[in-house]
Order: structure tokens, then C-alpha cells, then sequence
């Protein structure tokens, strides 16, 4: 299943890491625990608002701040699809691809996509269509390397494989 | 072909005789750490992997310093799960209170970071060891995982950018101040996938805790790495604590070497710095600040918890006594710190200043205890970021500071240089 469907919820620029899974959760790893305080920060309704499969929509820099993998993994626990953003913090990037939550870099499609639109994702061909206006918008495709990390299903399956 | 100090570190790590900006290679590790946050899910990953050892026992540094001491069961939790780790493992560096320190003090202060090492941490502010020569930077917990099994990491090689500092450094302006100011002009994402490279007079000039400082705030700019080329100051530093230069070479970047771009700023002109919520590059200089009002100063973190920074504190503080509305927090980073601190007797200083000295710990710092702000309240921090919540309550606010100021505003109630007291 290459392929999501759901609503876009959008953020601005610079969306820390704080702002996504504030460090006073942090005394747990569970994954169920951390997706109730998903970008709470940011914006309190929205565990309340969202529904499993839909998007988050950031601008630049998403994922800046702390190196916690708590961040990506309590957007993927949540149920997020996918998180496109004009440009992502690297810590945030490797994260992403090693927990195996899929992201994508779009400028055009974050300015172009608004709140609240359905949109569907084609992870394997880097598109995202935007079914309210539709249009189709592409992805900077990963490098192979990190498809092959993605396409196991994160790092450490990717290392049992090795 | 030319090449810039973090090129020739990681092309020595990877086997290759240079690298380029964009390529991605395998590098092994010289050393890789994790916290009581990052090191739980780690060691959760790591089980998965199924190997029955780590790469090696004596290149994993565990330091639970975020939540301790223990602030609740489920801290208390996380950092028996590391115990138990290291324990099973024969993990030798774990470092529990008593030993401990927050861990980018803990590590430099140990001689355990030596210049042209690769050191990967599963915390953000692993860059502060480019102070030391060292090519550092942050990860998440399923590298280290990784990295502990492996003993590598695959990582990209960054592109580079070179700061030059010229001038000299005013009265009560600090390495922080600096970094600040470097933030400020270039962006939080200033710097974003890139190595940034410090030089220039005022670099030489600066201590390698001062340094420390800088490279510590490189990942606010958004940079995977902040780097210094090694001296005779840092050979200086690895004999003061206890660490062998044997072997050690010190290189720097070959003159030619390419950089995406280059900074070059007279500092002799800047007032200390102040980052105004909720991003580090909110910068303003001291003087702008005098209507801040603040309920609490918090002094210490990787980035301003070391003696050379308790010293500046008690300059400004002796003699004098907090504010009576403002709390104000003094945390020494390591334990050796903490006993160098008293020794001098900064601490007779700090608490007739009215000041609350707490044992070493991130604390405040992430929000995590040791003094959390309500809503609407107001902090400084020596700290290196003010993002929402950053310090507690969602609608509390933090300002970055170098200490010099944190200190006077102390006193003062309000943001203010120490000029001004
Ligand atoms: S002192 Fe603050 S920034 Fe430094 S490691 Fe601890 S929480 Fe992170």
C-alpha cells in the first residue's frame, strides 16, 4: 500500500520539535502515549480534530530542535500518512526515514494545498494530487540509498537484512 | 582536492581519501551516546537488531541526565532500563548522579572527545564537541541503536560554511553572545544540513569551554555540525583533564578549501545579545530589553554550565542579592564542576545573591523539573532554546542570554546588562 488518502492539516515555518511532542511527555516511550500529545503545542485541537490517515502540512524547516525520535514517532503512532513540508531539520529527515514515517519536501504543493483539502499521496512515485482543485504536484524523490532503508521498513530491519 | 576539516574527518572515517558535499557514506564511529530520553527507545531498537553484543563496551557513553535525579516513576523507569543495559551489555560509561553531568559538560570534561574523533550522540546538541576538533553531531535513537550494534552510521556529507570573527570582544560580551548573534543574522535555518566552520582572531582567542558554547548552538542555526580547528588550547585542555595526546593529529581545513559561503564580522561593536521568544534567532542586542520584566534566571545547561560560566555569574552577582520577585537557579553542569564551584567559593557568592544551587541536570532547561514555569511567566536562560514550552507552560516565555546578563537581570527584575547595575 503505496497509496493515502486524507485531509491536510497545515502548520507554518519552523515547527520545532517542542512544539510537536512537548518534553514533558518525554518520561515515556510508549508509543499509544506519546500520539496523544501530537503537536499539542502547536495547536491544541488537533488530536481531537484528526482522523487516522490524514497529512500534516509544514513549511520550512519542519522538525527543527531536539534530535528526539519521540517527534516522528508520535506523528506516525497518531496515524499521520505522511508530513509534507517545504524543507525538513535534519535530525527530524533521518529520523523520518529510519522509523520508516514517510515525509516529503514539496514547496509548491505546502503553498499550493489548503487546510482542511483532501489530497492523496503516491509514496512510490513522489506525487501528491490535490483532489479539491485537482492538481498533481511532485516530490524531491529520496536518494536510493535511503529508499532501500525506506523500503525495508525503517533502519533496523534494514540491518537485519544486511 | 581541497578540503575542509569536516570533509577530511568524515573521508577518514569512511575509508576514502576525500568527500563531497552531498555524497552519502558509511563512516565508522569513534564514539556514539545516548540520555535517559534517547537511550530507552534506542536500547528497544537495538533489541530488535538481534545481535548478541555491542561494538564496543568502552565507546558507548549512557548518561541519564535530562529527568534525574528521578523526578518521577517513569523516569525512574528510563534510567533503570539503561542500567540494566549497560549492566547486561558490560557497557562501561554510564554515569549515574553522584558521577554524572549533563552530558555534553560530561564528556569534553572526561578527555573522553579528542580532536579528528566522529562522534554521533542521539541528542541534538552533540555538536558542542566541534569545539574540540571533533566531528560531532546529533541523531536520532534508532542510529544509535545502530551505532551501538555497528559501530557505524551512514551520513551525508554536509556542505560547508565558514564564519570569521574579527575584532574584539566588548566588556561583558561572551562566546554566547557570538553564537547568538551568528543565529540571529543567518536564521534557525541558516545553517540547515550544513557544517559550519568558526575562525578568525576572536576564535583564537576564545577558550575551548567558550568554544564549546558556540558549537554547542550550531544545531540551532540548523547545522549538522559546528566545528573549530584544533590548537595548542586544545591540547592544553586534554592534558588539564586527563586525557593522552598520543597519536593525536591536528589538522585544519587546507586554505583553498571550498565553503558555500563566508561570514566575516567585526564583533568589536555588539552589545550581548537576547533572544526574545520563541526562536533563537530573535536576537536583540541588551540594550533593547529593559522593559522585560522576568520571574526567573536560570544559569547553567551544555551550553552555559561550566566554572568559566559560574565564575562570570558570581563577578556579577557578589555584593549583590536577586530581585525579590525573580528565582534564581544556578546549576553547575557536572559534578566536578558542582566541587570546583564550591572549592572557590562561588557558592558563598551565589547564595547570600539569594540564588537556589541545584545538583547537576538538564532540569528547567527542556521543561523537564527543577523549576517550571506557570502560564504567563517569564525566564532568562544561559540556555540554548526558547521555543514555546520550551520551559514549562505553553504560554511562558524564555530569553536566551549569555550569563553575564542572566546574572544582572537577576538582580534587576527586568533584562539588563550588568552595566546597568
Ligand atoms: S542542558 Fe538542555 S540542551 Fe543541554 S542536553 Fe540538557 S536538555 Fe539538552
Amino acid at each position: 500500500m503505496n497509496k493515502f488518502k486524507g485531509i491536510a492539516h497545515k502548520f507554518g515555518d519552523n515547527i520545532d520539535t517542542d512544539l510537536i511532542i512537548p518534553a514533558r511527555y518525554l518520561n515515556t516511550h510508549e508509543w499509544e502515549e506519546l500520539a496523544q500529545h501530537v503537536m499539542e503545542d502547536a495547536d491544541k485541537t488537533f488530536v481531537k480534530r484528526f482522523k487516522k490517515g490524514g497529512f500534516i502540512v509544514g513549511g520550512e524547516n519542519f522538525g527543527c530542535g531536539s534530535s528526539r525520535e519521540h517527534a516522528p514517532i508520535a506523528i506516525k503512532a497518531a496515524g499521520v500518512s505522511a508530513v509534507i513540508a517545504k524543507s525538513f531539520a535534519r535530525i527530524f529527515y533521518r529520523n523520518a526515514i529510519n522509523i520508516g514515517l514517510p515525509i516529503l519536501e514539496s514547496p509548491e504543493a505546502v503553498d499550493k494545498i489548503k487546510e482542511g483539502q483532501e489530497i492523496e499521496v503516491d509514496l512510490a512515485t513522489g506525487t501528491i494530487y490535490d483532489l479539491t482543485s485537482d492538481k498533481f504536484y511532485k516530490a524531491q524523490p529520496f536518494p536510493e540509498f535511503m529508499q532501500k532503508i525506506i523500503a525495508a521498513g525503517g533502519l533496523i530491519n534494514y540491518l537485519k537484512n544486511r | 582536492m581541497s578540503q575542509t576539516i569536516t570533509q577530511k574527518i568524515l573521508a577518514k572515517h569512511c575509508g576514502k581519501k576525500e568527500v563531497s558535499p552531498g555524497e552519502l557514506i558509511n563512516c565508522r564511529i569513534d564514539l556514539c551516546l545516548g540520555n535517559d530520553i534517547t537511550a530507552p527507545p534506542a536500547i528497544k531498537e537495538f533489541e530488535k537488531i538481534g545481535v548478541k553484543k555491542v561494538f564496543d563496551k568502552k565507546k558507548i557513553y549512557l548518561v541519564p541526565d535530562h529527568f534525574t535525579p528521578a523526578k518521577d516513576i517513569k523516569s525512574a523507569m528510563q534510567v533503570k532500563m539503561m542500567k540494566d543495559f549497560a549492566k547486561k551489555y558490560g557497557i562501561v560509561n554510564f554515569f549515574e548522579i553522584g558521577c554524572m553531568g549533563v552530558e555534553h559538560a560530561l564528556l569534553p570534561e572526561m578527555g573522553a572527545i579528542k580532536p579528528g574523533y566522529l562522534v554521533i550522540g542521539a541528542d541534538s546538541h552533540t555538536c558542542t564537541y566541534g569545539a574540540l576538533g571533533a566531528f560531532s553531531t546529533g541523531v536520532g535513537s534508532t542510529d544509535l541503536a545502530a551505532a551501538m550494534a555497528t559501530g557505524e552510521v551512514w551520513l551525508k556529507v554536509p556542505e560547508q560554511l565558514k564564519f570569521i570573527f574579527t575584532g574584539k570582544l566588548p566588556k561583558w560580551v561572551e562566546a554566547k553572545d557570538l553564537i547568538l548573534y551568528t543565529i540571529g543574522k543567518i536564521g534557525v535555518d541558516g545553517a540547515r544540513y550544513m557544517s559550519m566552520e568558526f575562525t578568525g582572531p576572536v576564535i583564537d582567542r576564545l577558550s575551548i569551554e567558550g568554544r564549546m558554547t558556540m558549537a554547542n548552538m550550531a544545531i540551532e542555526a540548523g547545522g549538522k555540525n559546528g566545528i573549530f580547528a584544533p590548537d595548542k588550547k586544545v591540547v592544553e585542555y586534554l592534558k588539564r583533564h586527563a586525557a593522552t595526546c598520543r597519536g593525536m593529529t591536528l589538522t585544519a581545513s587546507d586554505p583553498d578549501a571550498e565553503y558555500k559561503e563566508i561570514y566575516e564580522w567585526n564583533i568589536s561593536g555588539i552589545e550581548p545579545q537576547v533572544s526574545f521568544p520563541h526562536l533563537p534567532s530573535n536576537t536583540k542586542p541588551v540594550s533593547k530589553c529593559k522593559s522585560v520584566k522576568i520571574d526567573q534566571s536560570v544559569i547553567g545547561s551544555c551550553t552555559n554550565g561550566r566554572i568559566e560560566d559560574l565564575r562570570v555569574a558570581a563577578k556579577v552577582l557578589k555584593g549583590r542579592q536577586r530581585h525579590k520577585d525573580v528565582r534564581l537557579l544556578i546549576i553547575p553542569a557536572t559534578q566536578n564542576i558542582y566541587e570546583q564551584a564550591m572549592k572557590e567559593g562561588l557558592f558563598n557568592i551565589f547564595l547570600k545573591a539569594g540564588a537556589a544551587i541545584s545538583t547537576p541536570t538538564c532540569g528547567p532547561c527542556l521543561g523537564g523539573h527543577m523549576g517550571i514555569l506557570a502560564r504567563g511567566e517569564r525566564a532568562i536562560a544561559t540556555t540554548n532554546r526558547n521555543f514555546v514550552g520550551r520551559m514549562g507552560h505553553p504560554e511562558s516565555e524564555v530569553y536566551l542570554s549569555n550569563v553575564a546578563v542572566a546574572a544582572a537581570s537577576a538582580v534587576a527584575g527586568r533584562i539588563v546588562s550588568p552595566e546597568d547595575l
